[in-house]
């Protein structure tokens, strides 16, 4: 379903300086930039996919941790709006010689970027850059802390298909100790009114996570159970998820999402994941390239979402 | 030390090891505690101080600073250090060997006592390594370094994960006398943790450091001091679950002692939580979570834990100054302990002035066989004196670093002056005195 572009928000009215996660946002502030991405959408149906809002505006892309899709993304929604945009990657930067991450954002600051956008390994590097620097810090995902956009994409590319947020029934599924996407998500839709149920193995789980609202569960099927969304997250081996269980094929066996499986859910559920997929350990490929899969929808949902948030924080307000 | 007697008037003396609590003067001459009685005449020559409204203690003892020398000069000294314990109203101090080199022999340790009678304000006692550049693998020369005045040993900093080398180590430190003083931490639960283990590091997305990595260590060293009868003091207590193994072996009678920090007293995950990622709320031991902390503050008042000890572990503003994961563990304390606890438990009624005062200052005097801690005639005239209604306010210190969660906050509690063998080593508002006290 598609809405009709409405007038996009006046950035005056989005007072934040910078956003860092979704904890920090209210309901208004999210109903805001979804409803401004749904004008960035149009944009990005047109054949002239640019707009010259954030002229003149630069951008600084830090991505200290290696990233294809929400780079690019990035990249991608700077150009449609017109800013100037760098990117580094922290392997070719001065942090290969020692220098402080505040350092080298002192040192990009006196170059008068409007916006760093920061992904960082460790939780809450972008907090203590957006404490220590003038200009907007946006969080591109930090250690298993917080993954904002992601999880507006999610919630963009949710109410897209669904039509709304409010009531949605929601499961999460997998590794969720080591993601900040499924922390971001947790944040997001019990805000939003739609409910969350997690699954994933006792190992994967943090402490008190239902203390977030959600269901909690270590069965997948008790998760799938009647869903709308069928949120697949992938087992972060790099951060030790591959510890949480014995191998693949047992975690495939009890927690991947099988055809068999996603027959639980509703018949119009969709499946999400953010990215990247390992196919055949947390999802088969038939269900993940198969019907109700809006997995390549969120990728293209990340553009506006992020030309959404980078509008409101450091677009002109009036008719610039 | 043939210095001018001091006389100090109309005070309310509080001395635990005594059980005193009333209006006393106190005379301090040659060095020591001269006499405490009601109304003393001025000696021919003495200096007078008023203490009328203000409480006259012993002087305050810490078993576990920091003070980074030799090796690491640019976070602390032993001159810095001790001129912040003087601030603070400490009169002696316990610093840990975790230095570069580490002191783990006899040159070492002569090194670092050299040092102290050169540039100490106050009386600064080395504690020894237990093993080998604290590695974990080989005793470290234990009688030679007791031979060099070290009064206790411990690998703090880092866990003796070796069972049978700290079971060796218990017994070959109990012929020397010398309590070995453990950090638990069981290096393999806490897996990376960077605060403790709960909703907030689950909220936060930090790794968690569960608060089994410490109470099944101190589980098992009782047990190891309870085969071996050797004095086992646990270093900064920051769980409920450690207190219950502490109670357990007290009731079976094994010599263990214990000490909780201000910072594990006052504060909790929620307030790292509510930080956003501030450097200066990260240590180790971690803030535990709000349960623990009652615990603790029981735990204190009713004797369970022996003494408070600050662990002052000074760092360079620099190496605070990082993203949360890749700042070091550690916050000083010495400056602010005294109005902390004051502020935040005695004058809230949940300890008693003489109860603080015994736990930061006859208790860990006694653990270590310290001839400190008291106003008894003839002891060491090591004195503070404090007011309980004016505040202070955190705006600098003497420490090289300022790595406190208290930087900026005004707390009630004032240290006014400070002695040491009976020279003034700190009054409130002047400038440090010259050269060496001791």
């Amino acid at each position: 379903m598609s809405r009709k572009p409405e007038v996009p928000a006046d950035p005056a009215s989005f007072t934040k300086k910078d956003l860092l996660d979704i904890e920090s946002l209210s309901k208004a502030e999210i109903q805001m930039i979804l409803d401004t991405a749904d004008s960035m959408a149009e944009i990005n149906k047109r054949t002239i996919k640019k707009v010259p809002t954030l002229r003149g505006r630069l951008v600084a892309n830090l991505f200290y941790e290696n990233s294809t899709r929400t780079r690019f993304s990035f990249e991608i929604a700077e150009r449609r709006l017109t800013a100037d945009s760098i990117s580094f990657a922290a392997a070719t930067s001065s942090a290969a010689k020692g220098e402080t991450l505040l350092d080298t954002c002192r040192n990009l600051e006196a170059m008068a970027p409007d916006a760093i956008v920061i992904r960082h390994q460790s939780s809450g590097a972008p907090h203590f850059l957006a404490r220590n620097l003038k200009c907007a810090v946006i969080n591109a995902g930090d250690g298993t802390h917080a993954h904002p956009t992601q999880a507006l994409l999610d919630a963009f590319t949710m109410r897209r298909v669904k039509g709304k947020l409010e009531g949605l029934r929601v499961a999460i599924c997998g590794d969720v100790r080591f993601s900040r996407v499924a922390r971001s998500n947790l944040a997001l839709l019990p805000k939003m009114g739609a409910e969350v149920t997690l699954a994933g193995p006792r190992t994967l789980l943090p402490p008190e996570i239902e203390r977030t609202g959600a269901r909690v569960t270590t069965r997948i099927e008790e998760a799938i159970d009647g869903a709308d969304v069928i949120m697949m997250l992938r087992v972060q081996k790099e951060r030790g998820g591959g510890l949480g269980f014995p191998s693949d094929r047992e975690y495939y066996e009890f927690f991947g999402l099988t055809p068999q499986r996603r027959k639980l859910a509703r018949k119009d559920a969709i499946v999400m994941h953010p990215g990247p997929m390992n196919r055949g350990v947390e999802i088969d490929s038939a269900v993940a390239d198969g019907p109700g899969s809006v997995i390549l929808d969120q990728v293209e949902a990340g553009v506006a979402v992020r030309m959404a948030v980078l509008y409101l924080l450091i677009g002109a307000s009036g008719d610039e | 030390m043939n210095e001018a007697p001091v006389l100090i008037t109309g005070g309310r003396v509080v001395d635990p090891s005594r059980g005193l609590d009333a209006p006393l003067d106190v005379l301090l001459e040659g060095g020591v505690v001269a006499k405490v009685d009601e109304r003393i005449a001025a000696p021919r020559g003495a200096t007078v101080v008023d203490a009328t409204g203000l409480v006259v203690a012993p002087g305050f003892v810490d078993l576990h600073v920091h003070f980074r020398e030799p090796g690491f000069e640019w976070k602390e000294t032993i001159a810095s250090g001790s001129e912040a314990a003087a601030v603070g109203g400490y009169t002696t101090v316990c610093c840990m060997p975790n230095t570069d080199p580490v002191i783990d022999d006899a040159p070492t340790a002569s090194f670092v006592q050299k040092r102290i009678r050169e540039t100490a304000r106050v009386r600064v006692l080395p504690i020894g390594a237990v093993s080998k550049g604290q590695k974990g693998v080989a005793l470290a020369e234990i009688g030679l370094m007791k031979a060099e005045g070290i009064v206790a040993i411990s690998d703090d900093g880092k866990p003796v994960v070796n069972a049978d080398l700290m079971r060796r180590a218990l017994e070959y430190a109990s012929m020397f006398d010398l309590p070995v003083v453990v950090h638990e931490e069981d290096p393999n639960l806490v897996a990376g943790g960077q605060m403790h283990e709960g909703w907030a590091s689950t909220r936060l997305g930090l790794p968690g450091w569960p608060a089994v990595a410490e109470s099944t260590m101190v589980a098992r060293d009782v047990e190891l001091a309870a085969l071996t009868g050797a004095r086992l003091h646990v270093a900064h207590v920051s769980v409920r679950d450690s207190l219950a193994a502490i109670r357990r072996a007290r009731a079976a009678h094994v010599p263990v002692s214990c000490e909780v920090t201000p910072h594990h007293l006052m504060l909790t995950d929620e307030d790292l939580a509510r930080s956003s990622y501030d450097t200066r709320f990260k240590m180790n031991p971690p803030l535990r979570g709000e349960d623990d902390r009652q615990a603790l503050v029981s735990a204190l008042a009713d004797g369970t834990i022996d003494c408070v000890a600050t662990d002052h572990a000074p760092h360079h503003h620099d190496e605070k100054a990082m993203e949360f994961s890749a700042a070091p563990f550690g916050v000083t304390g010495l400056e602010t302990a005294f109005s902390v606890l004051l502020d935040g438990l005695v004058l809230p009624r949940l300890l008693s002035l003489s109860r603080l005062v015994e736990a930061m200052s006859t208790a860990p005097a006694r653990l270590f066989g310290l001839p400190y801690g008291t106003l008894a005639e003839g002891a060491p005239a090591d004195v503070v004196l404090f007011s309980t209604s004016r505040s202070t306010t955190f705006s600098s210190f003497r420490s090289l670093s300022a790595n406190s969660p208290w930087t900026g906050k005004t707390l009630r509690g004032r240290v006014e002056r400070t002695f040491v063998g009976g020279l003034e080593v700190h009054r409130f508002g002047a400038q440090p005195p010259a050269g060496p006290a001791a």
